[in-house]
């Protein structure tokens, strides 16, 4: 798998820690602990498209928001995960 | 059905092996069942086998999508153990270990089980007292468990490299009732087990849809042999759970990630038992056809695809380097992925789920097969009973939102780190 980092071109997926499922978002502190239970524990994982969480570790250390195919691993597209819409 | 028997061998042998009877009978859907347990892999039918034999339950049916066994009990690397640390993993192994035991007089199908060893290895005085608190544990338990010092491992595999300049080896744990199992085998012996005592086992039947009452309850499944009904269904699809999960409407606290196995060109005998690097994530031990069967890390993303990617093969290579040098010439005959159901804590669930007539069999990492008698034994009682088995309490889905976590390895909520 290669995935083409914005900023460094096409790259080994080698070089990216993964960090799964781009799609739980932190819950406000005080939304409780089945908010908190679902945020960290509970997962779509789909099979097919899935948008998620990949830090290129030996590269130029951006997180990225990679969008790829669980079952085929084609990737259509990766941006920088700050200038990802949510 | 007739039963296997040396008598039974040669009657057949003398006839040219062509009166031999089918394993197991291949019916059609009946429209209501006691039980349907879906997936028709190793869990799935030791727990219809256990429901027969164990619960005199036998109006159950095997869903299967695919075939019987094609998919992680004949894409697994074969290893039964029971050296786990934690209280509620090691009473279930151990259990599991013990049914491995009786299995093929239970079955009369030889699953060729065979008690080779499981030797652990270490090579750092940190790494050999966390190996003599686990073997303590193991001990605890009832399990058998023996710290070796470098010099007892050097006589059981003198081939290993005890002199690494990164890992010397210092000793290992052994467990001598572990080793290896025929998995294909395994599936066809409970399946052929459960077919005589009355199971139906439906093999090309893909759960579409579940069927609901008004209440919301699960009385069946819409499959693409027609619709069946059922008192209780429970799912036993590691690797799928969550899709089929999804059509209930849950969410899983797990995700499925690829795990790539290898096998090398047959050699004579040179690996005796099962042996694991303590310096990387890597297993190997040798088929009775010669083979070495070998793995090592997930691939650690996502995946469904039933294969992986170049960089495992070539850390795993480089660990089987880092080990026994030896193995530097065999050539790599096949590899192939297998998808697993990657829990939040690395630990298995079987437990009744929230929505009533829906019970889960699932996230049992790496460590499906050698589990394989005991989960399809909890789950039965599971399904039977209504209430855990003893050796499975610690199985629980709501443990995570208890705060139970089971965590073998203690690496947290990050499912590709088990």
């Amino acid at each position: 798998m290669r995935i083409p980092c914005p900023y460094c071109g096409e790259r080994d997926s080698d070089e990216f820690v993964y960090r799964s499922d781009a799609a739980p978002s932190r819950p406000n502190p005080e939304a409780g602990q089945a908010a908190f239970h679902d945020y960290v524990y509970l997962r779509q994982n789909p099979a097919g498209k899935i948008r998620e969480h990949w830090y290129h570790a030996n590269g130029c250390r951006h997180w990225l928001v990679v969008e790829r195919d669980t079952f085929t691993h084609i990737i259509s597209n990766a941006v920088i995960a700050g200038e990802a819409n949510p | 059905m007739s039963r296997y028997s040396i008598f039974s061998l040669a009657r057949n042998a003398l006839t040219g092996h062509r009166h031999w009877d089918r394993a197991w009978r291949d019916p059609p859907p009946k429209p209501h069942y006691d039980i349907i347990v879906v997936g028709g892999g190793g869990h799935g039918l030791a727990t219809a086998h256990y429901l027969a034999k164990i619960h005199g339950i036998s109006r159950v049916a095997v869903i299967e999508k695919g075939w019987l066994g094609g998919g992680n009990v004949g894409r697994n690397t074969t290893i039964i153990r029971a050296n786990y640390l934690l209280d509620g993993n090691e009473p279930f192994y151990e259990w599991s270990l013990k049914l491995w035991e009786g299995l093929e007089q239970d079955l009369n199908y030889n699953a060729m089980v065979s008690q080779r060893g499981v030797l652990n290895l270490f090579h750092s005085d940190a790494e050999r007292d966390a190996a003599a608190r686990r073997g303590n544990a193991m001990l605890l338990h009832g399990s058998d468990a023996e710290l070796l010092h470098r010099d007892a491992v050097r006589k059981l595999c003198p081939f290993l490299d005890f002199d690494n300049a990164r890992f010397p080896i210092q000793g290992g744990l052994l467990q001598r009732r572990g080793g290896s199992a025929r998995h294909d085998a395994v599936a066809w012996g409970f399946a052929r087990a459960a077919s005589a005592r009355g199971v139906d086992i439906l093999q090309n039947c893909e759960v579409l849809a579940f069927l609901r009452d008004a209440a919301g309850a699960i009385v069946g499944v819409e499959t693409s042999r027609g619709s069946i009904s059922a008192n209780k269904v429970g799912i036993a699809v590691a690797g799928n759970s969550s899709r089929v999960a999804a059509m209930a409407g849950l969410r899983l606290p797990i995700e499925s990630h690829v795990l790539q196995a290898f096998v090398s060109e047959g050699l004579k005998p040179i690996i005796p038992g099962v042996v694991t690097f303590g310096a990387a994530h890597f297993y190997i031990s040798q088929s009775d056809k010669g083979g070495l069967v070998f793995g090592g890390d997930v691939d650690g993303y996502n995946s469904y695809a039933q294969r992986g990617n170049l960089p495992i093969v070539e850390d795993t290579c480089e660990s089987a380097m880092a080990l026994m040098p030896m193995v530097g010439r065999a050539r790599i005959l096949r590899s192939w992925g297998g998808i697993m159901d990657m829990s939040m804590d690395g630990s298995p669930i079987i437990d009744r789920s929230p929505i009533e007539g829906l019970y889960i069999n699932a996230g049992w990492c790496y460590g499906g097969f050698k589990a394989t008698p005991a989960s399809g034994w909890c789950f039965a009682h599971l399904l039977a009973t209504d209430r855990s088995h003893r050796v499975a309490e610690a199985f629980r889905l709501d443990r995570f939102m208890s705060g139970h976590i089971l965590d073998e390895k203690g690496k947290g909520p990050q499912p590709n780190l088990h």
